[in-house]
């Protein structure tokens, strides 16, 4: 198969993400489409790798799992706190940072 | 037998001779101010593991000051052996550049972040809780706030001492950050220092739900900001195929010696290098807090344990234009014809809503917060100009710009009720004349924001502004000294607030400081009142090291 049809892909699923993460309302949902913008940059990587004939892109595919593994850890800590102290986990619920 | 070999040897076959595999050349001694502050931080989780509780807060201070003094005379060590001008190279096989920019802004980050480590350390600002002294951090950050798990926490005289190996993994990412020579290091150096700054925002002892608040919007929208820049970074790699700045550099160019035939499809391709540019930018101008990208700065600014927020204002500043500015001059200087328009665009908009918008806040650490968005314009008046004058006019703008914002959030620090740091800007009225010598050192600060000449702000503000104007931007010019106007306004209003108005009998009190933070704020003064009276020998340090390497 074309490799240009993966590109599409990534590009589809990237905005998926970006959708998400502007339209969905709990912390957790919004941190997985954050994820899945992260996994659309790999296969983005991968797919331009294979179409270069280089092996960089792979390689920064590997980089970009353990940086998602990291921002996983940060994140679920962070967001875990957060609905322990509030008992939501909604980004509309936290509001009290305002003008 | 020979039917199990053959199956066999459908998927294997005989192990040839290896080829060699050459171990990559590290020039450690280039990297040492880097590594030095990573082994720090890493001796620093060791001591948190193993060093008994009361005598971890000096280990960790201790070992904090000695790692960032450390990395500084190493920074000092490679500027004093040339490699600022004349042996400036690339060290670590392609990843960093040892040049100019690159020292003179590790340099700053890290006397940036020793002073900052200082106000962290703080323990005399807050009535001590059950006979132990405590600092701006929660006693055990992952209690519920109010909970009995945290009652006894306090009780029992804990105190998060991990914020100082936190807070050095993010200087070590914050050093790789301006000195990444290719995009691969450069995502991985963002992460570095974003992650321990999430965590940090979130540990505020008093009001934690709003700090938990700043964090989880720092983080969520921070990781959206990163997933940005590495889908840019996927864009370029498939315009370039390479990572490396200098090898997109050329393919930009367009010359590159020898193309690879698999390369000659995607290199014509001038989406993928605009959309690539463009998202690389927007990951980069959210760092920095550059319009349309700053939402997050007033909220995580006013959320964050007032050190954090210095720390953060100040020596994220100066790692993201160091990375910007070095992605711009050496990656797509080709591409100037089309960045340009954007950026004069980005910085216009960037200096007039954070100067208007400053004007209505009622809270000391929001006003500081929207001024540092226009302080971001600012700089990014100087970053257009595309001169070598640009450069070292904005490297003189970060080192000042990142003392005086360092010292602001630290007075901010003193001013205090019952109810922890005052930060609404009405209970700073007559502040001035309760105590007269933190008020005029907060006034010092403000004039330095304003840009009033005696103070490095002036300074700066003319060496970006000559750079931009010479550069051929003369109209951002007249926006920048219109919203510099603007500023001057409300940083004029505190201080008519601070020493021209009654005091409000349940007013705020002064907490007397520690030696730790008057050094914080007396650096911070000495710095601004040295960089604004005798510019020159700065300036022309930052002019020497005003040249990339690529």
């Amino acid at each position: 198969m074309n490799p240009v049809n993966y590109l599409y892909l990534a590009a589809l699923l990237f905005t998926i993400g970006a959708a998400g993460v502007l339209i969905r309302r709990n912390a957790i949902v919004v941190f997985m489409c954050v994820e899945l913008m992260l996994n659309a940059c790999n296969l983005a990587f991968v797919a331009f790798s294979r179409l270069h004939g280089n092996l960089d892109g792979q390689i920064i595919a590997f980089f970009t799992m353990v940086v998602a593994a990291a921002e996983v850890v940060v994140g679920l800590a962070i967001i875990v706190t957060i609905f322990r102290s509030r008992h939501s986990a909604s980004v509309d619920d936290a509001s009290l940072l305002k003008l | 037998m020979t039917d199990v070999a053959t199956v066999h040897s459908l998927w294997t076959m005989a192990a040839g001779a290896e080829d060699k595999i050459p171990a990559p050349h590290i020039e450690y001694g280039q990297l040492s101010p880097t590594l030095i502050v990573l082994a720090a931080a890493v001796l620093g989780v060791l001591v948190e593991a193993f060093l008994p509780r009361r005598s971890r807060y000096y280990a960790q201070l201790m070992l904090t000051v000695v790692g960032l003094a450390a990395a500084f005379a190493a920074v000092i060590g490679l500027a004093a052996g040339g490699y600022g001008t004349e042996k400036a190279h690339i060290a670590a096989m392609g990843a960093i550049a040892v040049d100019g920019p690159a020292l003179f802004l590790q340099g700053t980050i890290l006397l940036v972040s020793l002073v900052a480590v200082f106000t962290f350390a703080e323990r005399r600002l807050d009535p001590a809780a059950h006979g132990n002294r405590v600092d701006s951090f929660a006693a055990q950050a992952a209690s519920v706030p109010g909970s009995e798990s945290e009652r006894a926490a306090v009780k029992a005289g804990f105190t998060t001492t991990e914020v100082f190996p936190i807070v050095l993994f993010a200087v070590a990412g914050m050093l790789v950050f301006p000195a990444a020579n290719d995009l691969l290091t450069l995502f991985i150096a963002l992460e570095v220092f974003s992650l321990p700054l999430y965590v940090l925002c979130a540990l505020a002892r008093r009001q934690r739900l709003l700090s938990q608040e700043a964090a989880v919007k720092y983080f969520l929208l921070g990781a959206f900001s990163s997933a940005f820049l590495l889908f840019g970074i996927a864009l370029l790699y498939g315009y370039a195929g390479t990572v490396t700045y200098a090898g997109i550099a050329d393919v930009v160019d367009g010359t590159v010696k020898t193309v690879d035939p698999a390369l000659a499809g995607t290199m014509g391709n001038d989406a993928l290098l605009l959309i690539g540019g463009a998202m690389v930018l927007m990951g980069l101008l959210f760092k920095v807090g550059a319009v349309p990208f700053h939402m997050w700065t007033p909220d995580v600014y006013q959320g964050a344990p007032t050190p954090v927020t210095g720390f953060m204002a100040a020596a994220t500043k100066v790692a993201g234009f160091g990375a910007l500015l070095r992605l711009l001059y050496v990656v797509l200087p080709g591409l100037r014809w089309d960045w340009r328009p954007v950026m004069w665009g980005v910085a216009i908009v960037t200096m007039l809503i954070g100067a208007i918008v400053a004007v209505t806040q009622t809270d000391v650490k929001r006003l500081l917060a929207y001024s540092s968005i226009a302080h971001a314009g600012f700089i990014l008046a100087g970053v257009i100009a595309v001169t070598p004058d640009g450069v070292s006019s904005v490297l003189f703008y970060l080192a000042a710009y990142s003392f005086v914002t360092l010292g602001a959030f630290a007075v901010v620090t003193l001013v205090r009720d019952a109810g922890g740091e005052a930060t609404a800007l009405a209970k700073w009225a007559g502040l001035g004349r309760r105590s007269p010598l933190v008020a005029a050192v907060f006034a010092v600060f403000l004039l330095a924001f304003a840009g009033i000449p005696l103070t490095s702000g002036f300074a700066g503000k003319f060496a970006v502004f000559k750079a931009a104007a010479e550069g051929g931007a003369g109209a951002l010019v007249v926006v920048g000294v219109l919203s510099s106007a603007i500023a001057a306004f409300f940083y004029i209003r505190v201080i008519v607030l601070m020493f021209f108005s009654e005091p409000t009998p349940e007013g705020p009190t002064v907490a007397v400081p520690s030696a730790l933070t008057s050094t914080a704020i007396a650096a911070g003064v000495v710095v601004t009142i040295a960089l604004g009276v005798a510019p020159q020998y700065f300036l022309d340090l930052a002019g020497q090291a005003g040249t990339f390497i690529r």
